[in-house]
């Protein structure tokens, strides 16, 4: 994995021969802020704020970003769980993004989501064969050998025993809900899976279980995931290709190599820099980049480029003119007016390339 | 006398004592916190033993369950009388606080030991302004006028990084970030200069860019004011880049302890090896697959027998009988460094660089 510098992309690029199996164009998503008797509208939270990308089958994609920077209405959208104010979510050749429920219908069982959090998304009161028969019973589908005996397939699918059929949701460890959330995403056979935040809620030694278990059921069953999760490290594993999203807009998105061994964009050499590496040795030795203060309000964000209140790389051009996200190598597309070429890995990382950056953030003290 | 244990302490004061002298500042020895329940009794917490020095940082990692959380409220004070049932003792400066009575305990904490909460949101007041709950905690411990205690609020918001400390004093806790109520958090807790700061997950509510900051900011005022940390954690990226010391939590008991260094590079307890496999590694070569802990962490009401990690330890057998009928202790494996494991310290040795590193 020696990085050559700019221009040198190691992977042939997403092979243009196949068609991406869904494709996101301009998606938007704002949510109205309502204040007053008359509920008039004051504002808009502008969660998503015109994304592109496709996610090619038997792929996974991964989106990441901070809290706020709308990764999650992002997965909503593509799920249609929510209508997008402008642009289009176009699945399997389909435009899906403003069908209305009744013709959404179908299409469900190709879509599925996985949520985060296994103890709300599982009704209490329902036994795990209710949960996870659900979808053969609201789609109508009547699989081969009955509802009883498919569910216990998919239970031991995701390596749960059959005989938890007639359990209820409370009687399981957080481990053992998430699988039984994802037999009920698998049982219709989708073709693509919303991952959103899947193994965030588990402790460590099982959230490494269901990684590998979401690892397996790809390669078995030619599933394509879109996974949104903050977690670099887990990111970085199951992904082939990386977006980061600040503030609503992806800044950065491309093969995993690309985005985790040559970041351009300063927003993600400093989030890579700031994940703690579980390893004293390697972890204290290295220069962290630190961006100041928080994010910024997806209610008002910042003009232009919108990392440029946290950017030590910021000039003038960056406040008046938004950066549009280019392919500056084959299949890796940055948005930024002054992108890092260094090609150094991260993690030997020694300073930002202080370059015409008027202050680089390195001499600043960590706090504001 | 529980003093004869500790090596050399010399008979002082109450004073605040020079660094370095004699016995640890928090020593805690055979803490034991069990609760009774209808189930039966919790044993949150079972005969364990750590210390940590002024100046020091300890990290204290763990899966939910291990007792880690319940091990800080005990030093902190701050579990119900009748609920929990604690033994063992807890010596902190010249003070033991198990038996002490709990007024005294009340004096100490916040003036000599202060806590950090997960979530700031919850931890603080929605009612009072920040600054009034920063006030409060000073005013308590120290007799000052309202004007003299406002002035050290903003001086410790201004310190732990808040922008227009002077303002930001008279805000309610919802109007700042989740950073910034971290950050105002450690403010209040350093309130007093305590001796001993705790910890408890202090960034696991936080993004990774503002974790990063609240980390530096702690280790920041650390190195300052000469604190002992203990920070409670479950993620191994964070103790790695903060703890000299690592204690590794497993069903109430240390599994490990040790340097950091050497618990992270020469691990000795299986369940060590376990979590260190379980975390992807962005750092290195990407792996084709994690090695994770089979099973699920135990129940503290019907923990296992023997070896409270045997059920999911893939070298159980190794030892006969004895994972599952005999208890390990915590026996030296390296200077400092401590494991509780009956295979034999070669065996483990050989394992850990012949089966385990090459996977990591």
């Amino acid at each position: 994995m020696n990085a050559p510098a700019a221009g040198g992309s190691s992977s042939p690029a997403a092979p243009p021969a196949t068609e991406p199996l869904l494709v996101a164009t301009g998606l938007q998503k704002h949510f109205p802020v309502r204040r007053g008797l008359l509920q008039r509208k004051v504002g808009a939270v502008q969660a998503v704020d015109g994304v592109d990308f496709e996610v090619l089958p038997g792929e996974t994609l991964s989106i990441v970003g901070e809290s706020g920077c709308g990764k999650t209405t992002t997965g909503r959208l593509l799920t249609r769980l929510l209508e997008p104010t402008a642009g289009s979510v176009v699945f399997d050749g389909r435009d899906i993004s403003h069908l209305p429920p009744r013709a959404m219908r179908p299409l469900r069982r190709d879509v599925q989501m996985i949520f985060q959090d296994p103890y709300s998304s599982l009704n209490p009161r329902h036994t795990v064969g209710t949960i996870v028969g659900a979808p053969f019973r609201i789609q109508g589908v009547e699989p081969p050998g009955g509802i009883r005996s498919a569910v216990q397939d998919l239970l031991s699918l995701v390596g749960l025993s059959p005989e938890h059929y007639n359990r209820y949701p409370h009687e399981f460890s957080g481990g053992q809900r998430q699988r039984i959330g994802i037999a009920r995403t698998l049982a219709l056979r989708p073709k693509l899976i919303v991952a959103d935040e899947p193994v965030s809620a588990l402790d460590v030694s099982i959230q490494a279980q269901v990684v590998n278990l979401l690892e397996d059921l790809q390669d078995e069953l030619g599933l394509t995931y879109v996974l949104i999760a903050h977690d670099l490290s887990v990111v970085r594993h199951v992904s082939d290709r990386v977006a980061v999203m600040y503030l609503g807009k992806i800044v950065e998105i491309g093969d995993r190599a690309d985005v985790y061994e040559r970041p351009m964009h300063p927003y993600t050499v400093a989030l890579l820099s700031a994940v703690p590496i579980p390893d004293p040795r390697r972890g204290r030795s290295r220069a962290r980049i630190l961006v100041t203060g928080d994010v910024p309000s997806p209610l008002d964000p910042p003009p232009a480029c919108r990392f440029h209140t946290r950017c030590w790389k910021a000039q003038e051009v960056c406040r008046t003119v938004e950066p549009p996200l280019e392919e500056k190598t084959p299949g890796h597309r940055v948005a930024c007016h002054f992108p890092e070429t260094g090609g150094a890995p991260v993690v030997e990382l020694a300073a930002p390339a202080p370059g015409e950056a008027a202050e680089p953030a390195s001499s600043r003290p960590p706090a504001e | 006398m529980a003093e004869d244990v500790l090596a050399g302490a010399p008979e002082s004061g109450p004073a605040p004592r020079p660094s370095g002298s004699g016995r640890p500042f928090l020593d805690v020895r055979d803490l034991r916190v069990h609760f009774p329940t209808d189930d039966g009794v919790v044993k949150a917490v079972d005969g364990l033993s750590f210390s940590v020095e002024r100046g020091k940082r300890l990290g204290i990692v763990g899966e939910s369950g291990s007792g880690k959380s319940v091990t800080s409220l005990s030093i902190m004070g701050l579990h119900k009388r009748g609920s929990a049932r604690i033994s063992g003792e807890i010596w902190l400066g010249d003070d033991e606080l198990v038996a002490a009575d709990p007024e005294r305990v009340r004096r100490l904490r916040g003036e000599t030991m202060a806590m950090i909460f997960q979530d700031p949101l919850s931890a603080m007041h929605p009612y009072y302004t920040v600054g009034d709950q920063i006030m409060e905690a000073y005013r308590l411990h120290n007799d000052v006028s309202r004007r003299a205690a406002r002035k050290r609020a903003v001086e410790l918001l201004d310190r732990v990084g808040i922008p227009r400390a002077d303002a930001r004093v008279d805000d309610y806790p919802h109007h700042f970030s989740g950073g910034m109520r971290q950050r105002a958090m450690i403010a209040m807790a350093l309130s007093c200069n305590p001796q001993l700061l705790i910890a408890d997950e202090p960034t696991t509510a936080l993004d990774v860019t503002v974790q990063a900051q609240i980390l530096d900011l702690i280790v920041d005022l650390q190195a300052e004011f000469h604190t002992a940390v203990v920070i409670i954690t479950h993620d191994l990226g964070v103790v790695a880049e903060l703890a000299d010391d690592i204690l590794v939590m497993y069903a109430g008991r240390a599994a490990e302890s040790g340097p950091a260094v050497d618990v992270f590079t020469e691990p000795r307890h299986p369940y060590t090896w376990g979590l260190l496999g379980s975390v992807p590694r962005w750092d290195r070569e990407r792996s084709e697959r994690l090695l994770p802990i089979s099973g699920s962490p135990p129940s503290l009401i019907n923990v296992p027998p023997g070896c409270a990690f045997h059920p999911r330890c893939p070298y159980a057998d190794r030892n006969g009988d004895r994972s599952r009928t005999e208890r390990p202790e915590l026996v030296e494996v390296g200077p400092r460094h401590l494991a509780a494991c009956h295979m034999g310290l070669e065996e483990r040795a050989t394992l850990f660089h012949d089966e385990i590193r090459p996977k990591l």
